[in-house]
């Protein structure tokens, strides 16, 4: 227990000292918040534009506007968190490889994967999380108001979506964690970041939208080799369409806390093994 | 930015250089430049070719969309502001080739960090002209870009070729297609120089330039195409000059422009070009006009 509390503590130590560092350069702070807001601006107005045309994404998956928009603020409170916690730790560690830095970090009496995860908090990406909060209080709003077919979450799907929204969290962290791995064996891996963009790409739509023709495959892949797919889909299913109206959506719940827990433990087996292969730079 | 085809010494010998000195000039800065691109290209191509990931997304959701109102395929296919689903996939394919075009990266904030470290000196006083100097190492980086690029765009093409249901485009089109690509590249270019002079008042441009580039990558059309804008909206869009870095090419090539309308168009076009030309240059002689430089 003691153990744990030691854990809390550094992390917390590290999430001061980020904050001072945010700090320090305020008027940064605030054009990196304010950019990242505009780019969430700009995904509004497309979806916005999408259902000027259309009631749903899809003939028949439920997706109608409000729900479409609960579906997006999840994207949204996922996408902030791993971009908040470790998105800049990813980056810095394919860096650390690269000059030899990494050398320290083993050295040190504390978990290496801990350490190399939560090191540096990105503060100003929890602007997104905000506006997720704000996206998701007015499709909730306007899906619980509304004259055709208004809904209101039980609690029971609010208590489920908290915990599959950070069973999201983590699969994308396992994905990060084996992604960033891999820079111990290639040397160095500055695409990273595109990299990241392109796969999780795949996450941000329904995945009913891939489950015809050649979009099998991919829907398979992405739901039961690289699960993908259910980082949002599960708890945005969970709350924005009754349970009596998950035509065999128990399962992918299912299948999804399982597949979190294979992901953690498949992605620190690989870190441990990339560090085993990592023979340090310069000397 | 590495200034090396031109030495000094070269450059004062010659106060006046005549036009064979200067294409030689011009031509050692494009074979240097193209040298420096060439060095990575196998990352390069993957890094190419892996762009082309988030068109599969799009595939399947204009899919669904398009699925939702009515028929997404067949002989009477719903559209959406003109563009059947096939067409929507075409044209986010042949905006990719307009922003190859398009797109220059670091271009501003590269001209402002210039004039705010003070490298821009060299230029003041050598004997060559910093903006045409930019142009030709830009010109150099897209030339070695689609030598290497245009067999992952071929191949993409190829697998994709059935979302162009109406083949290849007349002679007249696929010229008008040409030119807007080459202006696109002009008025890209032109543009951002013109952002990058503003370090010459402000010196930090950073926040400016991504509000531009938030605004030039919704109103270009990158996300979406314009027609699908709410009427007044689209007017006003319509007629700004965002609209040649992706829009328009691709609009062009899917014949979504009416014939009679074209060339006016395209003069428009030009128009737009000369406007951001003269804009360019004379915020650079004002600019320089402004700037002190010291010590060396």
């Amino acid at each position: 227990m003691s153990d744990l509390g030691r854990y809390a503590r550094v992390f917390m130590t590290f999430a001061r000292n980020s904050l001072v560092r945010d700090m320090t350069f305020r008027t940064n702070f605030l054009l990196q918040c304010v950019s990242s807001l505009g780019w969430t601006a700009m995904n509004i107005g497309f979806y916005l534009i999408i259902f000027e045309h259309t009631g749903s994404i899809g003939e028949g998956t439920g997706w109608d506007r409000d729900r479409f928009f609960l579906f997006i603020a999840t994207t949204w409170f996922i996408n902030s968190l791993v971009q908040t916690f470790f998105m800049p730790n990813a980056q810095e560690f394919s860096e650390m490889i690269r000059t030899g830095g990494l050398d320290f970090a083993l050295l040190k009496p504390i978990d290496t994967q801990f350490l190399i995860s939560f090191r540096r908090i990105d503060w100003s990406q929890l602007s997104n999380f905000f506006a997720g909060g704000l996206i998701a209080v007015v499709s909730l709003w306007n899906l619980g108001t509304r004259e055709v077919d208004p809904m209101i979450p039980s609690v029971l799907s609010v208590f489920l979506y908290v915990i599959f929204v950070a069973c999201g969290v983590m699969m994308m962290y396992s994905l990060m964690v084996a992604l960033s791995a891999t820079s111990v064996w290639l040397g160095r891996n500055q695409s990273l970041y595109n990299f990241w963009f392109y796969i999780t790409n795949f996450s941000r739509y329904p995945m009913e939208i891939y489950d015809r023709s050649w979009g099998r495959p991919l829907y398979g892949f992405f739901t039961f080799v690289i699960p993908i797919l259910l980082v949002v889909n599960v708890p945005a299913r969970i709350i924005a369409q009754p349970v009596s109206e998950q035509h065999g959506g128990h399962w992918f719940v299912v299948w999804a806390a399982v597949a979190t827990v294979l992901s953690v433990v498949a992605s620190r087996w690989m870190f441990r093994r990339s560090l085993l292969s990592y023979r340090s730079a310069s000397s | 930015m590495s200034v090396a085809p031109v030495t000094p010494g070269e450059a004062t010998s010659l106060p006046a250089p005549g036009f064979g000195h200067r294409f030689s000039v011009w031509g050692m800065i494009l074979r240097t430049s193209l040298g420096e691109r060439l060095v990575y290209r196998g990352d390069f191509a993957l890094g190419t070719l892996m762009r082309f990931l988030p068109i599969i997304t799009q595939i399947f959701l204009w899919y669904a969309v398009f699925d939702s109102i009515g028929a997404a395929e067949g002989n009477d296919a719903t559209t959406i502001g003109g563009f059947r689903f096939r067409d929507m996939v075409a044209y986010y394919l042949l905006t990719m080739i307009a922003r190859a075009f398009s797109s220059m990266p670091g271009l501003a904030s590269g001209i402002a960090q210039q004039i705010r470290d003070g490298e821009i000196k060299r230029y003041l006083i050598q004997p060559i002209d910093f903006i045409a100097f930019l142009l030709l190492t830009r010109v150099a980086h897209k030339l070695a870009y689609y030598a290497i690029a245009v067999a992952p765009f071929a191949l993409v093409f190829y697998l994709a070729r059935d979302y162009f249901v109406d083949g290849f485009p007349g002679a007249q089109v696929f010229v008008a297609f040409c030119a807007s690509l080459i202006m696109g590249f002009l008025i890209g270019f032109f543009l951002e120089a013109a952002i990058g002079m503003i370090g010459f008042w402000f010196l930090e441009v950073t926040s400016l330039l991504f509000v531009v580039m938030l605004f030039s990558f919704f109103l270009s059309g990158h996300m979406f195409p314009l027609t699908m804008l709410p009427d007044g909206i689209e007017a006003v869009v319509q007629f700004l000059p965002f609209k040649y870095l992706a829009y328009f090419p691709a609009a062009v090539f899917l014949g979504k422009i009416p014939e009679d309308q074209l060339w006016i168009e395209i003069g428009i076009e030009a128009l737009w070009l000369v406007f951001f030309i003269v804009l360019c240059r004379v915020a650079y002689a004002r600019g320089v006009r402004r700037y002190s430089g010291f010590g060396g």
